[in-house]
């Protein structure tokens, strides 16, 4: 460029404004679908909060419920929030070891092609719906034993799997081979050197990929309607027998007549958005640790 | 941080100063008295199907310091890593000719490559020390074999050996993330020397490291050769001066097609290889011609 042209930096001819005025354009849409995600949420939490809030009392979390219809001022959902802390516990109880096994398996240890198969496997059952994974809980084991908090978690740990495997496939691949060649350089055998070298960097992450995971399907209310849903009223403690849930209760309270239930399933519905929430933030806390963890050994 | 081996060289009149090593080599005896540790016939090392090396037979003596030198892309790495089997993890990567260790043949699919690794260590390129403290750095390797008596002596031991001591003495629960990359490297040295291995490999040991930290490695060398013996890559051609006692020059050769592949041009006495090499393209490297 020749110094006669600068006054092209001047003078804004007409292909540069059209320029300007799409990228202005592009611009404010794309600011546009950002502010819509964070709208909704926002919503959300606010006619739950608002609506819930009321019915939100001491009584609430540590009273069993009533028949539905059936109104007492002193009923509250703890056995809904400990038939769900049941069934996500045996969930994750059952999901977490198996994903970590098969990451670990198809990150470390796998050839290529069956590494594909199996990251495609995991894919696919992630977006199989939950009311599927809970029909065929149904046939696999309600048929034959009934109904019970196994089942139940079983079809959530079915969800978690794939949520867990990928997670921990994903910070296993950033573990960098430096350090699995420098503890193979030592002479250690491989499972030493995932164990001793490689698993402990990715700890935070796994955590990570597990906590999103609950937080997930403690939501969840499709697998549960065939597995674990024909519920009394009373609070048990008992896996073998099926379990009041947070979801259930929601959907249960929701199709009474009577509005003081409606609060409540309002209020329950208050409470599983803020554990998701609080686990959520937690797992970004996690995340953020491991990460510095791992950025530091690879430096 | 990131200094590469081509602007070393060509700073090296300024840093030559700097880094002098005592040099003070004695001549070797004749070849036929020294004691071979490996020999190597006709190795091959294919990549998928990309010759990376072809036809290389050399051997390698106890108790010395052998540089492989040569440009870029001639295989040095992928030849040193066939000699503790650290190429079984690349996947696509097979082998032809015979490695023999002692006698043995080490890159048959029988022999496993972890009892060959415990015999043969390795340092590589970028420091790489575990994410642990400086004291269980040096003592994973020891716990892993089963060496667990003295635990404590023998990690003292191996830091020292590796001029390391003095350093972290004071500090050996803390991070070894928290050392510098020299200090990195020489704890990487301690990790390697610590199960008591025979022979060290190294994949340039100093390519990262700035001058200093790299004087203190190469003296190194030239302390702990009475107990093991090396076999280090470097495309630093001073330094393979400095530290070697021989010295194999590998080139890259072409053929129809675009094909290139990594050959064993010349092998010999170090000052022989700088001084007075037979082979053309050993003379055009060394004396920076080529390369």
């Amino acid at each position: 460029m020749s110094a006669a042209d600068v006054s092209v930096l001047q003078r804004p001819h007409d292909r540069l404004r059209r320029r300007r005025a799409v990228n202005r354009g592009m611009e404010a849409l794309a600011w546009l679908a950002a502010a819509l995600a964070v709208l909704t949420l926002g919503i959300v939490v606010w006619s739950v909060a608002s609506r819930g809030a009321s019915a939100l009392s001491f009584d609430f979390l540590t009273k069993p419920m009533a028949p539905i219809g059936f109104v007492s001022p002193h009923q509250g959902l703890v056995n809904a929030f400990i038939g769900t802390f049941i069934l996500v516990g045996l969930a994750t109880l059952m999901a977490l070891p198996f994903g970590i096994l098969i990451a670990i398996y198809v990150n470390e240890y796998a050839p290529k092609s069956i590494r594909n198969v199996v990251t495609l496997t995991l894919d696919v059952l992630a977006g199989v719906p939950a009311i599927v994974i809970g029909f065929f809980v149904y046939g696999l084991i309600v048929v034959a034993h009934g109904q019970s908090a196994y089942a139940g978690a079983f079809a959530l740990a079915v969800l978690m799997l794939p949520l867990v495997g990928r997670s921990t496939m994903e910070v296993l691949a950033l573990v960098p081979d430096s350090l699995r060649e420098a503890a193979l350089g030592v002479g250690a055998p491989r499972w030493r050197t995932t164990l001793g070298v490689v698993l402990p960097q990715t700890i935070g992450g796994v955590l990570t990929g597990a906590v999103l995971a609950v937080a997930r399907v403690a939501g969840e209310t499709a697998p549960l309607l065939f597995t674990c849903s024909l519920v009394g009223i009373g609070t048990t403690w008992d896996p073998s027998k099926p379990v009041m849930s947070v979801p259930l209760a929601i959907y249960e309270l929701t199709d009474s007549p009577e509005p003081a239930d409606h609060a409540r399933a309002w209020a329950a519905a208050l409470v599983l958005l803020i554990f998701i929430l609080v686990v959520s933030l937690t797992a970004r806390w996690l995340a953020t640790r491991s990460r510095r963890k791992i950025a530091q050994a690879t430096r | 941080m990131s200094q590469t081996g081509e602007e070393a060289v060509s700073e090296s009149s300024t840093i030559e100063q700097a880094v002098r090593v005592e040099t003070k080599r004695q001549p070797l005896p004749p070849r036929e008295r020294l004691e071979q540790i490996f020999d190597i016939q006709d190795l091959t090392a294919i990549y998928g199907s990309k010759p990376a090396l072809k036809n290389v037979s050399m051997e390698v003596y106890k108790n010395l310091v052998t540089a492989i030198i040569g440009p870029s892309g001639c295989g040095k790495s992928t030849f040193i890593r066939c000699f503790n089997r650290m190429n079984d993890l690349v996947p696509g990567f097979r082998q032809t000719g015979t490695i023999r260790y002692r006698g043995q043949d080490i890159g048959g699919k029988e022999i496993d490559p972890v009892a060959v690794r415990r015999v043969i260590g390795m340092v590589f390129q970028r420091p790489n020390p575990f994410p642990k403290s400086i004291y269980d750095n040096v003592a994973w390797g020891l716990r892993v074999l089963g060496m667990k008596d003295n635990m404590s002596d023998r990690v003292e031991r191996a830091l020292t050996q590796a001029a390391l001591w003095d350093e972290v003495r004071d500090r050996l629960k803390s991070s070894a993330l928290g050392l510098s990359g020299g200090q990195q490297q020489r704890l990487c040295i301690a990790r390697a020397i610590a199960v008591e291995p025979d022979v060290v490999l190294m994949d340039e040991p100093a390519s990262a490291l700035d001058p200093i930290a790299t004087q203190k490695i190469e003296q190194l060398l030239h302390e702990l050769k009475n107990e093991y013996s090396f076999v280090i890559v470097t495309h630093n051609m001073q330094q393979a001066a400095r530290v070697a006692d021989m010295t194999a020059f590998f080139s890259i050769s072409r053929g129809g097609e675009g094909e290139r592949w990594g050959e064993l041009i010349e092998y010999d006495e170090t000052e022989k290889i700088f001084t007075a090499p037979s082979d053309k393209r050993t003379e055009d490297y060394v004396t920076g011609r080529f390369g």
